[in-house]
């Protein structure tokens, strides 16, 4: 899983079927001193995060099609948690 | 997935069973901010509906075969949606507006 920071809403009306009613969020890519790394990604959600907030993104499409329960699911990113802290040694 | 643009279209008359029908749009990738980053990529277009010029949202990988019908394709990107518009602070797309 990655971590990242949401920085903003994706809006697409024409969409495959299975992202329609699920909010698309665009996350930057944080590294573990939770500085940003330029990359980005844009990630479904699977619990409401909203802008400003550090997430814990899974990045691989079989771990996130068994959280949404949908092995047909064409999904990769998915927002699964909200971090409240990290702590590093 | 990523945000991209739409900067052409690919057309293969010869090609593999499962793709016929599917359109192959060249697709500029984007960076976080709208700006091009990288190299075109070519996109089947599983909307079957984005044209030049427009904003997409796209996926690599398995996850790309898996937008189409059939899915058992080989087919390495897709265009999963035709983006609205991005709400980020910042975020400026080449023709200036937000979509």
């Amino acid at each position: 899983m990655i971590l990242g920071k949401v920085t903003g809403v994706v809006v697409a009306t024409i969409k495959h079927p299975f992202y329609v009613g699920r909010r698309m969020l665009m996350v930057d890519r944080l590294d573990e001193g939770g500085n940003e790394t330029g990359a980005y990604l844009v990630a479904a959600a699977a619990v409401d995060a909203g802008v400003g907030q550090t997430v814990l993104v899974v990045d691989e499409g079989n771990s996130a099609r068994q959280v949404v329960g949908d092995s047909s699911a064409p999904l990769r990113s998915l927002i699964v948690g909200v971090v409240d802290d990290v702590a590093i040694d | 997935m990523l945000l991209g643009r739409v900067i052409g279209t690919v057309v293969a008359t010869e090609k593999y069973d499962g793709l016929t029908g599917v359109p192959m749009l060249f697709v500029q990738p984007l960076d976080r901010m709208g700006a091009d980053a990288g190299k075109p990529v070519v996109c089947a277009d599983s909307t079957k509906m984005a044209g030049r010029g427009e904003l997409v949202l796209y996926e690599g990988g398995r996850e790309a075969a898996m937008m189409l019908e059939p899915w058992f394709v080989p087919v390495d990107h897709s265009i999963m949606g035709i983006v609205d518009e991005v709400s980020r602070d910042g975020w400026r797309h080449e023709n200036g507006d937000r979509s």
